[in-house]
Parts: structure tokens; C-alpha cells; sequence
């Protein structure tokens, strides 16, 4: 197997490049996937037997609490391959994952508290626990003057952190508490009829391609901002309307 | 309509998060996007200092 591809998305001025002409594609998809979500998930599932309307936020609840753990994973990956290989773009991926993953898991945890009761049950613990993983992440960075130092520190906390993410999925399993088992991540079939489920698939793919849009984003300006001095950067924006 | 702005009694639960939610993903694209345009900004400004001297 050929890891030339690899080695190519190591290279700050190809990362740039690929990354503008993928982020709106990814962008677009978000915006026309989250109104259809939104529709069908508000509009077209029926009320839950139980829970009534209420149930309707896990179309917002359930996306951004698995983008949390989905962006804390892609975080550390792409912090390991920095430290690992030396790569630059690798520790731009990881910081660029960050502010994005921050803001869903804060968003998980007010849906979370509106939705049930703000009570400090496992989930709800390990959940704050994490969004101190991205805050600590981020003030981390900024605390540190030297990039390299930045980056490797960094790295080694976003790695540490990850041994959060499965505490988190099993915690509903491990632990009795409020919170409901997982409806989608099992083993047999979702626990949910598909008048329910579509909406809440279609939510998850858009949020999805929204997080990369935004990541990839975030990375063409942190590539920017390391590499602003060199040849690469001086020839495109030689170029009055490059972007 | 009315009904279904009402959400069974639960509208405040549920409007409220669609508002977090919603506006938290608009607020992050305008960061997001800023953010790559101030770095583009500085780059250029960088490398007009750099011919001017």
C-alpha cells in the first residue's frame, strides 16, 4: 500500500489548496441536509407515547453529543500523527477540531440538563469532563509562546483525554442512572420506529459535514498563520483574489 | 399552528434548545470564517511590510 497520498496531505500548500475545495461542498451538504432534518424531525415524527413533544430534542440533543465525542476522537488522531510524524498540518487538524468540539459539547449539555434534569448522574460528569478536555486543550495552546511546544504539549493532553470518550458511550450501560441507554450505537437493532429514526440520521450526517466544513476551515487558517512567512504563501497571495 | 408551537405544554424545553443549538453552529461559521479571513489578512499584511523595507 502506497502512503504517498499521506505524505501529501503533510504538505501545508496541498492541505491548503484541498482543503478550499472541499470545505464548501462539505458546508453546502450541511445546509441543505439540516432543513430537511429539522422537517422531518419537528414536523413529520410522530409524538413519542411516552415523552410527547418534548422527545423532539434528541434531533439536536443526540447529533451534537455524538459530534462531541466523534471531533474529541478525530482531535487526538490527528494530534498522535503531529507528535508521532512530525507533521505540521496534523497538529493545524487537531487545533482546528478544538473550538468546534468545545461548542457541541456544551450544546449536549444544555439539551441534555433542558431535556431531563440538570443532576450530576455519570453521563453528565464525564461529559463536563471532556469539555474541560477541549477548554484545557485550547487554553493550553494560547498559554504556550513556542509552537512546537504548543503542539507537543497539546497533543499529549488531547491523547491522554481520549481514555474519556468510551467512559462516556458505556456510562449509561456501566452506571444506573437518568439517562436513557444508547438508542442508536447498540449491538441489535436502533430502539427507535423509522418514522423517528430518519430524521435524526439526516440530523447526524448534516452535522457531520458541518464539523468538517468548519474544521477544514479553521485548519486553512492555522496552516496560514504558521506558515505565513514562506514561499508558498508569498506566491498565492501574490495573487490578488486567491482565497 | 398554534398546537405545534406549543409542542404539548413543552415549547419552552424544546424551542430553547433548537435556539442554543441552531444559533451555537451559525455563531461557530462566523468564527470559523473570520478566522481564515483575519489569517489571510495577516499574511498579506506581513508580506507588504516585507517589500516595503
Amino acid at each position: 500500500m502506497s502512503w504517498a497520498w499521506f505524505h501529501r496531505f503533510g504538505s501545508p500548500p496541498y492541505f491548503y489548496a484541498v482543503a478550499g475545495k472541499l470545505a464548501p461542498w462539505f458546508g453546502w451538504i450541511a445546509a441543505v441536509l439540516i432543513p430537511i432534518g429539522l422537517y422531518g424531525g419537528l414536523v413529520m415524527a410522530p409524538a413519542d407515547h411516552v415523552q410527547s413533544d418534548v422527545f423532539r430534542i434528541i434531533y439536536v440533543h443526540v447529533p451534537t453529543a455524538y459530534l462531541s465525542l466523534m471531533t474529541y476522537t478525530w482531535m487526538a488522531i490527528a494530534a498522535a500523527v503531529g507528535l508521532i510524524w512530525r507533521i505540521k498540518v496534523a497538529h493545524a487538524v487537531a487545533a482546528a477540531c478544538a473550538p468546534a468540539g468545545a461548542l457541541f459539547t456544551a450544546t449536549a449539555l444544555i439539551t441534555g440538563m433542558i431535556w431531563g434534569q440538570p443532576t450530576w448522574e455519570p453521563r453528565i460528569i464525564f461529559q463536563t469532563l471532556l469539555l474541560f478536555f477541549f477548554l484545557g486543550y485550547l487554553a493550553l495552546r494560547s498559554a504556550i509562546d513556542d509552537q512546537s511546544r504548543a503542539d507537543r504539549s497539546s497533543a499529549v493532553l488531547a491523547i491522554v483525554g481520549v481514555v474519556n470518550v468510551p467512559i462516556i458511550h458505556y456510562s449509561v450501560i456501566w452506571w444506573n442512572s437518568l439517562h436513557q441507554p444508547p438508542t442508536l450505537m447498540r449491538f441489535d437493532k436502533p430502539a427507535m420506529p423509522m418514522s423517528m429514526l430518519w430524521p435524526l440520521l439526516v440530523m447526524i450526517l448534516a452535522y457531520t459535514c458541518y464539523f468538517v466544513a468548519v474544521m477544514l476551515w479553521r485548519a486553512r487558517a492555522e496552516v496560514l498563520r504558521r506558515d505565513r512567512g514562506g514561499s508558498w504563501v508569498r506566491e498565492l497571495l501574490a495573487n490578488p483574489g486567491a482565497k | 399552528m398554534n398546537e405545534f408551537l406549543s409542542m404539548s405544554g413543552y415549547a419552552a424545553h424544546v424551542w430553547s434548545s433548537y435556539v442554543i443549538a441552531l444559533g451555537g453552529l451559525i455563531v461557530n461559521v462566523i468564527l470559523a470564517r473570520r478566522t481564515l479571513r483575519q489569517a489571510r489578512e495577516e499574511a498579506r499584511r506581513r508580506l507588504a511590510m516585507e517589500k516595503s523595507l
